[in-house]
């Protein structure tokens, strides 16, 4: 699409587009939320390793983060970066793109899921390469990359192990961090022993199955001429990308192939590298609960005689620009995925991310899957109702995504159904007059008389109404109008 | 095991603790101490980055990288000695930018056995003053915080998936 000659300035944010097609079906739930969570809830096992590994996350998180002094300030200047960021995308991406193009690097532009895969399977065919060491990356899910190049008989081999499992299980990621929460470790040695070439390990025991995924790997990484990543973050000064990761799979993909492709979401950008001093101390304690991860790598173009010599930047859309129109539901661009608001979630802790039909899941997935896509996609009009929005989110979002208030946004502007329309339309009417009201209070009281006498032992509760009214008793219990109402009681013991 | 009487600077102690915390192997020596200390931790074979001063590897059979491939680098017995660029007290990380005595990404990356020497005036507080510290920031940057780690399995902590699986950090006080 562009060359290193003449770096491509446009920028799919003239007109802010959706992304839509078959290549959204990523971030596209396929069955209303409620249902997969009504069948997801069954899954006990499911249940308890999310659990565990939500409680054990949450609390590590709590630790680091109580030792920095100034978490409020930094929390307040991260978003206010990042806030700048989408309200410059324009002029900051082409900053970027001049900045990366004269360190050596070649900058593409894609506007969707679709033009990001054709110009990362161009890249690949052109290096006649028949696979892919792939670093771990929510962008090249999204977009729905592995099943692109398999399709062209290029394998994409994932290196981060929890995304291993998840690949060798033909699966899906199920956290964002990590993905293969779902599963124990008997499950994998049984996996690995089925689908990974030469494996040898007779015990379940972690360690031994980390050495047998190093053993196997290493052999990928020597023999790979192309690697390709995303970005946790990009400096639009310099033209860097920002890898953050713990195992080392990520340098290696980063530093052994001739040639790297990195695809990154275009609201990955910070204005400068000092802004990274703050981010840096934010996310590993946000993701993983750690001071600082393992390996973070930050690399600026090509560097003669280290690392590939070829670096291509595919910088994405995909509804993005679409996302950053909106005035309540851009913050969610500030976002730099770290999954503290998984962990936190009261409805993610129990449900898991499957339920969420989407590579976005838990509450950051509530929000922006069906933003990116539009929530007329699929079944993605449902996912802002996947809260009770307690706000424990907010509450630990490192860069202060108000989740409640958008998910009420959504719920507002989202598409409704009929009945729902025509009923709220009706209690309007009846609310907007006291005597209409009154009289309204008191049909409903005679209407569910009978009922008391039935609902006596569950603090007058129904469990299950009669239709239209089961639609909302489906999920949740339904209260019998008082005896008597506030004013009624108000006159007869004060007045 | 502090050395020369030197009195520990604050940020050196707290990155001593904080490199340790992650089960880095840590060690304090003084400047005289030094290649005492490498010839005990290094194995028979050491790969060095080119910059590495030769007093600190004073009768020790190296080999000086000028461009050796992965595979020489794969072999199991392999130690490699750098220096670094910076180093985080607040969160006992080790910065490489590729200047003298580094080298090459991958020359840190798939030895099995690292050993990194930092002086106690190269350790500057917490990460953003490493961009100020650092005289090129547009260079190759990694961060090493402790060995290689996962926690993909039942989140079990296990050591060395792909990186070097021992991390030892000689800490040099100055005169
Ligand atoms: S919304 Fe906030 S808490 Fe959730 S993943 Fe994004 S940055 Fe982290």
């Amino acid at each position: 699409m562009t060359g290193s000659a003449q770096p491509r300035r446009v920028v799919a944010l003239g007109m802010p587009r959706h992304a839509t097609g078959p290549l959204a079906a990523p971030i596209t739930a396929p069955e209303p939320f409620a249902d997969a969570a009504a069948r997801k809830l069954k899954d006990t096992q499911l249940r308890a390793n999310l659990g565990h590994a939500t409680r054990t996350i949450r609390d590590k998180r709590a630790a680091v983060v109580a030792e920095v002094d100034d978490w409020e300030a930094l929390r307040d200047r991260a978003a206010a970066v990042k806030d700048d960021v989408i309200a410059r995308l324009p002029e900051l991406l082409a900053r970027f793109a001049s900045a990366a193009t004269a360190a050596g690097a070649t900058v593409h532009h894609a506007a969707d899921a679709q033009q990001a895969n054709d110009i990362v399977l161009g890249l690949v065919q052109a290096e006649q390469a028949d696979r892919v060491v792939k670093v771990k990356s929510m962008t090249t899910q999204e977009i729905g990359l592995n099943e692109v190049l398999e399709a062209a008989g290029i394998a994409a081999i994932e290196t981060d192990l929890a995304e291993l499992i998840v690949q060798l299980a033909h699966d899906k990621p199920s956290h964002i961090l990590v993905p293969a929460i779902h599963y124990n470790r008997s499950q994998i040695r049984d996996l690995f022993a089925l689908r990974m070439p030469g494996f040898a390990a007779d015990s379940d025991d972690p360690a031994q199955l980390a050495g047998a995924a190093r053993r196997y790997l290493r052999e990928q990484f020597l023999s790979a001429q192309v690697g390709v990543c995303g970005a946790n973050f990009a400096v639009a000064e310099t033209g860097s990308l920002v890898i953050v990761e713990s195992e080392g799979n990520g340098r290696m993909c980063l530093t052994l192939p001739r040639t790297l492709i990195a695809v990154v979401g275009i609201e990955k950008l910070v204005p400068h590298m000092a802004d990274l001093g703050d981010f840096l101390r934010l996310l590993p304690r946000s993701s993983t609960g750690e001071r600082m991860n393992p390996y973070t790598s930050i690399f600026t173009g090509v560097t003669p005689g280290d690392g590939p010599q070829q670096l291509h930047i595919v910088l994405l859309d995909n509804g993005r620009g679409a996302v950053a129109a909106d005035p309540v539901g851009k913050q969610a661009l500030r976002c730099i995925r770290c999954s503290a608001c998984l962990n936190v979630c009261p409805v993610y802790e129990r449900v898991g991310g499957h339920a969420y039909g989407s590579v976005y899941p838990g509450p950051i997935g509530a929000i922006l899957s069906p933003q990116l896509t539009g929530q007329q996609a699929g079944h993605n009009r449902s996912l802002p109702y996947a809260s009770t929005l307690c706000g424990a989110c907010y509450d630990v979002c490192p860069v202060k995504i108000n989740i409640p208030e958008i998910l009420v946004h959504l719920r507002q502007t989202g598409p409704k159904p009929l009945a729902e329309r025509q009923l709220m339309s009706a209690l309007s009417w009846v609310m907007r007059d006291r005597r209409r009201w009154k009289a309204a209070l008191r049909a409903a009281r005679a209407g569910s008389a009978p009922l008391r006498l039935m609902t006596r032992r569950r603090g007058h509760t129904l469990r299950r109404a009669p239709w239209p009214l089961s639609a909302w008793t489906a999920h949740r219990d339904a209260p019998l109008p008082a005896q008597e109402s506030f004013r009624d009681w108000w006159r007869r013991t004060h007045e | 095991m502090t050395g020369g009487g030197a009195p520990m600077s604050e940020l050196l102690h707290r990155f001593a603790e904080r490199a340790g915390d992650y089960r880095a192997d840590v060690r304090l020596c003084s400047q005289a101490e030094l290649p005492g200390v490498l010839s005990g931790l290094l194995g028979k074979e050491v790969v060095l980055p080119q910059g590495v001063p030769p007093e600190w590897v004073a009768g020790l059979a190296t080999i000086v990288d000028d461009g050796l491939s992965p595979a020489d680098l794969d072999r199991p017995q392999l130690s490699v000695l750098t220096g670094c660029a910076v180093a985080i007290a607040q969160t006992g990380t080790l910065v490489l930018d590729g200047g003298p005595g580094q080298g090459r990404r991958l020359l840190t990356l798939v030895p099995d056995h690292h050993v990194c020497v930092v002086f106690a005036h190269q350790i500057v507080a917490d990460v953003p003053d490493m961009f100020t510290a650092l005289p090129d920031p547009t260079r190759p940057l990694t961060m090493i915080s402790g060995p290689s780690a996962t926690s993909d399995i039942e989140l079990n902590r296990v050591e060395g998936v792909h990186g070097p699986r021992r991390l030892d950090i000689v800490c040099v006080i100055d005169k």
